[in-house]
């Protein structure tokens, strides 16, 4: 039952702040924080409570750490089906905190109907938690369209118009029809599983469980696996894929951001971890290769457009490709160890970009602009805040100690078996990495000042802020051994089933040769 | 003969023609709006429960009508949404200055024209029916006469209209010849042995005069105009009441003799629907006029619905029954507002779009349901739109039609484009604008009540459609 709580607590909280407008600033604002809080809570307080050593796949059905199950469209056998691993486990404790952050960093930034502007983003914040819960494929699929919605009304009513007509409802379209539209390619790929499934046994079924058993044809299943792909592809981005996010990411206000590139795109790589590869092992192991080669496209698409940025924002969201990318590869490469690299990069990822974006909107809150040939020679001007940074670029470019050198070693590390050139070729992608973050310090913070007039440093609430992630981002960087135990076994059996297959065109080619 | 059975199954149709008389008469004897509204709203409630107890009794065949499954949905939907037009046009006529109550009158009359078309099984019911269905919705276009906007819906749907039933009179005289028969069981089931020339263009103009009704394109012209033009209400029954009634019709000829359709008639449907999905929404993408913009969409979702006839077995049925109830109710919320909006004063109807920027500042809770319609149309999850999609794509995946779903996920894609739009304008805030608004007790009203009704409908059966499912699946016999 606590996983119904977990989705319905941000629903009601929404629903409360909207409420609450009447009543002022400071009530909405606390009524968001307190729900948030306790939505980090929970899942803080189940990872005391839980043993998530259970071994995922054990051969039969998965094993979940808790579980919930009603019955909701007996029609077609579809389940209100929620359950919890160590992976979801970890996703939905990230996106509480998030959640905390978003609503402390538009604490002054945001002004003007804060009561709506709090729905929409717990709602946000409540779909995303319900897609890492869902085990039935249209439960899944129900809150993965529904959070487009609130995000939509986050960037087109509380964006920032960018330069030279991008506007910001342009760029919410253009993120909403994006994922609109690929998502109901997953959609008549979930159906086409689901007939497939009723043709073999004459049973309707979209639990996950059910469904993962499957026999498809090889063709049906590559085609499936493509629409499943794609519709991840896009939330990744990857990068043919990446249209919308650019846009998106420097139009939306700080908290849109940070959901952005914190959670909504992780629930990409969580589709991808969760449903693209164990339903369809071979058709991914096959497809393997090209989306190895799409990542590492991604790596150096994101760090070169990186380069050319003006804006700070959509300097960042590049930057977000290309780390995503190393995802991807990690995500495709078949070992356990570069998947837990995965989750680890995901939520490094998480940190450091979230914590780059409240950065960014800081320093927009006092120089009001994002244009970067506008700023330089901050470093004297601003108290502390440059030196943080320092310290999340240098998280993003990998530095040691970071939680993002653990991601990128373990996944280059455990790559490196099956796809050694893959891992040569990204391991350059970590050079170019340097580059940018150099050239955005450079640009930001050294060089002639413009003026020497001091600008305010931080205050209390930011300065924790920053504080806070910078110490997640240190732990996972110097002991990320928790993490790991508390994923392993998820990630043990999205492994086990591409292993599977990877013995089966060995015992094939056997057989040949025995002929 | 009457017996009992058939009594009961139609009743709902004597209930609506008798109110119809009583209001005529009453008419007749003093004007009164509130009596007229109320005696409509009772006769087509009482018709309404009378429908239901009818498909609780099961299906009665007469000559000329068949009440089955699809009658009965048709009829509930017919007569619930013929129901809230007049509660709205009791709204919107308020501030109308002249005679107002004869618009009760013909929408009565149509109620019972597309009741009788939903039934029938015999090309001489389908045409009085459709007749009786189309004469009085040209009075109520034009109803407005002294706006040249409604005048000219009018008589632009009466001219088009009136080539339509030449055409589908044509195709009838010819079926007639080629098999002599003119029930369409009998009739559809001599044609698929052999069609012939003649059978050929009967149906092939048949397809012409009911397509048109439908507004699938190529014979979507009228559309956007007679929407635009023709006072709220009428809008909305000819949106709603009028199209569902026609669509029962065609579901039926095609499921009663599933051989029937040659590959050429389901090729020439699967091409009428992608062509309506990808121009509906293409057209709707530049429109600045809401009632514009829903008559293109309207035309985009019966292709969609086209889908159903293209298939044909298996979940046709039911996938054509819950989309059209998640489009009826759509429909109805998004014209509910509108009519709510342009009711106020008299002039012409609040349909331009730059009249709804930022009413949610203004009315938050109108503004909300029109975005609730909003999202439904779109398809978005928690609405009740999102089911009638998942049905329209399983249907196509199920029967491995991958054209028609591309064809659908394209349309959709296209059609979030201007759903947004519509959406993200209730949202701006306005810099002076005209301010053309529903009055300050909207809510309270029965006008009011029935739109907010109707858009907590469409939010709850997304959440828990089961009911509306299992009312749906009753339409078809398939595990």
């Amino acid at each position: 039952m606590i996983l119904v709580w977990l989705i319905v607590i941000p629903f009601v909280g929404g629903i409360l702040c909207w409420q609450a407008e009447r009543l002022g600033d400071r009530p909405t604002r606390w009524i968001a924080l307190i729900t948030m809080l306790i939505e980090l809570a929970i899942p803080l307080w189940l990872w005391g409570q839980l043993d998530f050593g259970l071994p995922a796949l054990d051969g039969e059905d998965p094993r979940w750490a808790l579980e919930f199950r009603a019955p909701w469209i007996p029609r077609f056998g579809i389940d209100i089906h929620l359950a919890l691993d160590g992976l979801s486990l970890a996703l939905i404790a990230l996106t509480g905190f998030l959640g905390v952050l978003a609503v402390v960093c538009s604490w002054k930034e945001i002004v003007g109907r804060i009561g709506f502007f709090h729905l929409n983003l717990l709602w946000i914040l409540g779909g995303v938690i319900g897609v890492f819960l869902a085990m039935d494929l249209f439960l899944f699929f129900f809150f993965w369209e529904m959070m487009l919605v609130p995000m939509y009304f986050l960037i087109a009513l509380w964006g920032h118009s960018g330069s030279r007509g991008r506007t910001r409802i342009g760029a919410a379209t253009k993120f909403f029809i994006y994922t609109q539209a690929s998502g109901l390619l997953m959609l008549a790929a979930i159906l086409g599983l689901v007939f497939a499934h009723h043709a073999n046994t004459g049973d309707y079924s979209f639990s996950y469980e059910v469904l993962l058993g499957t026999s498809l044809s090889p063709t049906l299943a590559f085609w499936l696996m493509l629409g499943f792909f794609i519709a991840f592809a896009v939330k990744l981005p990857v990068v043919p894929f990446h249209g919308w996010l650019p846009n998106a990411h420097a139009q939306a206000p700080t908290a849109g951001s940070v959901d952005l590139a914190g959670i909504l795109l992780k629930t990409g790589a969580y589709g991808m971890l969760r449903f693209a590869l164990p339903l369809f092992p071979e058709a991914s192991q096959a497809f393997a290769p090209v989306a190895m080669g799409l990542g590492l496209l991604g790596i150096f698409y994101g760090a070169i457009l990186a380069c050319g940025q003006q804006d700070i924002k959509r300097f960042i969201a590049y930057t977000s490709i290309a780390h995503m990318g190393f995802v991807l590869i990690g995500i495709y490469s078949g070992s356990s160890l570069a998947l837990q690299g995965v989750v680890v990069l995901m939520l490094a990822h998480a940190f450091s970009a979230a914590g780059l974006f409240i950065l960014s909107g800081q320093l927009y809150e006092r120089l009001h602009t994002r244009d970067m040939t506008l700023m330089g020679g901050l470093w004297g001007r601003l108290g502390s805040l440059p030196g943080f940074w320092l310290f999340f670029v240098a998280a993003s470019l990998g530095m040691p100690t970071t939680a993002n050198f653990v991601g990128e070693f373990m996944v280059l590390f455990g790559t490196f078996s099956t796809a050694p050139w893959v891992v040569v070729a990204a391991s350059v992608g970590l050079v170019l990495a340097a580059v940018y973050s150099l050239i955005l310090m450079q640009r930001v913070h050294y060089g002639p000042p413009r003026s020497d007039e001091p600008l305010a440093g931080l205050d209390t609430r930011e300065f924790l802020m920053m504080l806070t992630i910078l110490a997640l981002v240190l732990w996972l960087g110097l002991y990320p051994q928790p993490l790991l135990d508390t994923t392993g076994a998820a990630m043990d059996g999205v492994q086990q089933l591409s292993e599977i297959f990877d013995r089966v065109p060995a015992g094939a080619d056997a057989l040949t040769e025995v002929r | 003969m009457l017996t009992s059975a058939r009594f009961v199954a139609l009743l709902p149709l004597m209930l609506v023609a008798a109110s119809a008389v009583t209001v005529m008469l009453g008419i007749a004897w003093r004007r009164q709006h509130a009596a007229t509204v109320a005696v409509t709203a009772l006769g087509l409630s009482l018709a309404l429960v009378a429908q239901v107890i009818a498909w609780q009794a099961g299906p009665v065949q007469t000559p000329l009508l068949a009440f089955d499954g699809l009658a009965m949905l048709g009829g509930v939907l017919i007569l619930g949404s013929t129901l809230i037009c007049a509660i709205l046009s009791h709204a919107y006529l308020e501030q109308y200055r002249g005679a107002r109550e004869e618009f009760y009158l013909l929408l009565l009359c149509a109620a019972a024209g597309g009741l009788t078309l939903a039934a029938s099984r015999h090309l001489a019911s389908l045409f009085v029916g459709l007749e009786l269905l189309s004469m009085p919705l040209y009075g109520m276009l034009a109803y407005a006469y002294r706006e040249r906007r409604s005048l000219e819906a009018g008589v632009k749907y009466l001219i088009l209209s009136a080539a339509a039933s030449a055409f589908l009179l044509f195709g009838m005289a010819l079926l007639y010849a080629q098999t002599g028969e003119l029930r369409f069981d009998v009739l559809l089931v001599e044609l698929s042995g052999e069609t012939g020339l003649w059978g050929l263009a009967g149906v092939g103009m048949m397809v012409v005069g009911l397509g048109f009704k439908l507004s699938v394109v190529p014979f979507h012209l009228w559309t956007p105009d007679v929407y635009e033009g023709g006072p709220a209400p009428a809008a909305t029954f000819l949106a709603t009441a009028s199209k569902v009634a026609v669509f029962f019709l065609l579901l039926r000829l095609v499921l009663d003799v599933p051989g029937l359709q040659g590959r050429w008639l389901q090729t020439l449907l699967a091409i009428l629907a992608l062509a309506s999905m990808l121009v509906g929404n293409l057209l709707a993408l530049t429109q600045s006029n809401l009632k514009r913009l829903l008559g293109y969409s309207s035309i985009a979702h019966f292709g969609y619905l086209l889908v159903t006839l293209v298939v044909g077995d298996g979940l046709a049925a039911e996938t054509g029954g819950v989309y059209l109830i998640t489009y009826v109710l759509t429909t109805l919320a998004a014209f509910g507002v509108v009519t709510l909006i342009s009711g106020a004063a008299g002039g012409e109807d609040v349909a331009a779009l730059h009249y709804y920027r930022g009413l949610f500042w203004r009315r938050p809770y109108l503004t909300a349901v029109l975005t609730i319609a909003m999202l439904s149309l779109a398809g978005i999850p928690a609405t009740v739109g999102f089911i009638g999609k998942f049905y329209i794509i399983a249907l196509g995946v199920e029967a491995s039609r991958w054209w028609l779903v591309g064809g659908i996920i394209l349309g959709s894609a296209i059609g979030l484009y201007y759903y947004l739009r519509v959406m993200v304008t209730l949202y701006l805030l306005a810099p002076g604008m005209q301010r053309r608004d529903a009055p300050h007790d909207w809510g309270a009203r029965a006008g009011g009540l029935v739109v907010l009704g109707v858009a907590l409908a469409v939010i709850v059966l997304g959440l828990y459609p089961a009911p509306m499912i299992d009312m749906a699946a009753q339409l078809g016999g398939v595990p």
